[in-house]
């Protein structure tokens, strides 16, 4: 009897809505958490956190521009996809990060549970940050936040599902568009999730990933000038934050620093924590008289 | 429409197959349909055609007793318990569902009410799993509402819901109550009871637990024995002013707590820097959407003096092209009053119009043989003091009012008992703003009428009620 022979996935990048391999031609070693191969990631270049840039700012006028209701829908229908592909999710980050199965799928069970979260925040974010100010005069003033616009995200490097789902879903939840750079050693189910997004109405441009190394391609990311805002949780080493947020400052990019030397739990309720630092507030003033 | 330029409509009417209406339908209790303990029961009709669409269960005390005790139990064990995150997938999937079946239920809607099926399936069905999708999402975000750092469920409500939204007003009520963790008994109105029922079946499909909804039918004794029930914690009610105070009357000296949307007699201010075009859109919009069977209904026009003429021109003129007639017609735009019992009021505060000395003008329309219709009619020379000035007349009736100054138009549009909602129709910004800030009503609308979202609290000031429906602040009446 022959066995019959797996048919394995290439992991890609994921920029615009399509699944491009890095520019550079260049790939790096993914191996599991028992230290076995199991892909050659596509390593990003400069170019390719570029492309993304791009990318993320062609798709962000629109995004923002659909209605709260909209987006919800949208992002709901991420949690729709996410549960049907269960199973897969549960291998891979059981895979990725050795996790036994019943801790891999609390995982990913968490991981669809913060999608549906954050689907729900986006008709309603506006309602918690944002409020009438009752000025002393005879105008009306009203404070609404709005997306920011493009946000980088060094996502976390030990939870390549659910820190990742927890620290891109609010950014496009609430109406910017995202250029990730996946987990450096577990990458593989960011594309994953990438395979979703790309099937879920939500528009090409909204999420992109990226694999490869923080070090050579953040740098990249928090210096240029067409990113409002960089989140540099996954950014392990605190030589390398303090040289982002500094690159970052010519810019006056909004800059979110890594948690330092406490792990988060990525499992812990998300709060509001995240939803409210990738908006501006905008404030409204009109006169009222005959 | 008269001369070369008039073309016929082709009917174009939607279908009915779409619909699987029993011949009988029992009480929805316990997760089960069951006949009434004393097994009475009415009929439902179309009201464009006087048709019987279905026999109903009329449920007496002691139904209604079971069902409290059924969503008691429900909250007790079940739905209080649950997390938050896990209501809200339950919310999540009634919201999928009912954009599913959207369609059916748009025709059910439109064959048991007699509203446009334009208007149920465009306006209705899209609010309904809006409604459910808003407050799904609330269920899990409970403690960032601004309500207090932990706010708790009052367990069972019992909600009675008017004919003239049917789905929606269950979804206004029922949406935020099950977001906030209670559990509820609810009684649609007996003309209009097909889509509740059928929504049981959304709830089974959904895999709501036993208990959580119940759905009991049956008039205003019905009603009654719900909201006085001593074992519900919350009573939501939307209808008439005067069974409101009934209920107000009723609950008074008792722990529950109650939330009213009651009548309106709004109204809807026209400046003379309007873009009359625009306005008189809105004023058509604002008295004969859903056959002007609307609390918020824009039934008294204020009009600025000066622009009078031309706007009443432009509005008979537009009026005269309104369709009335078969609502299941995609090109309807007004359909069949819901009741003999509602068209019989509509006539007589109509013929008090005339008696009082104001004119009458009926658009020129053929109305159908059989069923109830009215034809969109305004009256002119309206003072304040007639009572068709006064009165909500809940019908395809507009009452016609002049202005000079905003300070009067003011004085006017406040001159009643209710404080629904208004209207205000301007080029100038800052006279918005002036007027929304001196008007008393829960709603202003500006440059445009009858706009509705589950983000947007709804509500009124005065008689038309208290608390609100919609937004954040309609989390409110469902929590401690």
């Amino acid at each position: 009897m022959s066995e019959r022979l797996d048919v394995r996935k290439t992991y890609k990048l994921f920029i615009g809505g399509a699944f491009p391999r890095s520019e550079s031609g260049r790939s790096y070693v993914v191996n599991d958490a028992k230290g076995r191969f199991w892909a050659n990631a596509a390593l990003a270049s400069r170019k390719d956190a570029r492309d993304a840039v791009v990318a993320a700012r062609n798709a962000q006028p629109g995004w923002a521009g659909r209605t709260g209701y909209n987006r919800g829908q949208v992002l709901y229908r991420v949690a729709e996809l996410l549960e049907g592909r269960r199973g897969q999710f549960v291998a891979e980050v059981s895979r990725g990060e050795g996790l036994s199965t019943r801790k891999a799928e609390a995982v990913v069970d968490a991981s669809i549970d913060r999608w549906v979260w954050y689907a729900g925040w986006t008709d309603k974010v506006a309602q918690v940050l944002g409020n009438a100010n009752p000025v002393a005069g005879p105008y009306f003033n009203l404070s609404t936040p709005e997306p920011t616009g493009v946000v980088a995200v060094v996502a976390p490097q030990d939870s390549s599902l659910l820190g990742l789902v927890s620290v891109a879903a609010p950014v496009v939840a609430t109406g910017s568009t995202v250029v990730v750079l996946a987990s450096e050693t577990a990458p593989l189910p960011a594309i994953t999730l990438a395979e979703v997004l790309a099937t879920s109405d939500l528009p090409g441009g909204v999420v992109n990933m990226l694999t490869g190394r923080a070090a050579e391609v953040a740098p990249w990311l928090a210096t240029h000038a067409d990113v409002n805002a960089i989140d540099l949780t996954g950014v392990g080493d605190a030589d390398l934050a303090g040289d982002l947020e500094a690159d970052a400052a010519g810019t006056l990019k909004r800059v979110r620093r890594p948690a330092g030397a406490k792990t988060a739990d990525w499992t812990d309720g998300p709060g509001t924590d995240r939803l409210g630092w990738t908006m501006e507030i905008k404030t409204v003033w009109h006169p009222m008289g005959v | 429409m008269t001369g070369p330029m008039s073309f016929d409509y082709a009917p174009a009417p939607e279908s009915r197959s779409v619909v699987d209406l029993r011949s009988s339908y029992g009480l929805f209790i316990d997760g089960k349909f069951a006949d009434p303990a004393d097994a009475r029961s009415f009929k439902t009709v179309n009201p464009a055609t006087e048709e019987v669409l279905a026999e109903v269960g009329e449920a007496g005390p002691a139904d209604v007793d079971r069902a409290v005790t059924a969503a008691r139990r429900a909250h007790t064990k079940v739905w209080g318990p649950m997390p938050g995150r896990e209501r809200a997938k339950y919310l999540f999937r009634i919201a999928r569902i009912v954009q599913e079946r959207s369609r059916e239920l748009a025709v059910a809607e439109t064959l048991d009410n007699g509203k446009p099926i334009r208007e149920s399936r465009d306006s209705d069905l899209p609010l309904v799993a809006a409604w459910f999708f808003y407050y799904a999402g609330w269920a899990d975000k409970l403690e960032h509402a601004g309500l207090g750092a932990d706010p708790r469920p009052l367990g069972v409500a019992g909600q009675v819901i008017p004919w003239n939204f049917p789905l929606m007003m269950l979804a206004w009520k029922i949406a935020p109550a099950l977001a906030c963790g209670n559990t509820v008994v609810l009684k649609p109105a007996e003309t209009t009871p097909l889509t509740a029922l059928l929504f049981a079946d959304v709830c089974r499909q959904a895999d709501l637990p036993p208990g959580v909804v119940n759905i009991v039918t049956g008039a205003g004794a019905t009603g009654q024995a719900l909201v006085e029930h001593p074992d519900v914690d919350k009573v939501a009610f939307t209808g008439s002013t005067p069974v409101g105070r009934q209920i107000a009357r009723a609950v008074a000296g008792s722990t529950k707590r109650v939330t009213l949307e009651l009548g309106g007699k709004a109204a809807n201010v026209v400046f003379d820097d309007a873009p009359l075009d625009q306005a008189v859109e809105g004023i058509v919009n604002g008295i004969f959407f859903n056959q002007g069977h609307v609390c918020c209904a824009g039934s008294r026009l204020l009009v600025q003096e000066n622009v009078h003429d031309e706007v009443l021109e432009r509005l008979k003129r537009r009026m005269a092209t309104l369709r009335v007639g078969d609502p299941l017609d995609k090109n309807t735009d007004v359909g069949a009053i819901n009741s003999a019992e509602q068209l019989a009021r509509i006539r007589a505060l109509t013929d008090v119009g005339d008696a009082e000395g104001a004119e009458r003008w009926s658009a020129p329309c053929e109305l159908p043989a059989h069923g109830y219709w009215f034809a969109p009619t305004l009256f002119t020379g309206v003072s304040q003091a007639h009572r068709i000035a006064r009165e909500e007349i809940f019908g395809p009736v507009l009452s016609v009012l002049t202005f000079r100054t905003p300070h009067e138009a003011v004085a006017k549009a406040n001159n009643t008992p209710y404080g629904l909602s208004a209207g205000v129709w301007t080029e100038k910004g800052s006279r918005i703003l002036w007027m929304a800030e001196r008007l008393r009503a829960g709603v202003v609308w500006a440059n445009t009428f009858n706009q509705f979202d589950p983000a947007s609290p709804f509500g009124g000031y005065r008689e038309s009620g208290y608390g609100r429906e919609g937004g954040r602040q309609g989390l409110a009446g469902y929590l401690a």
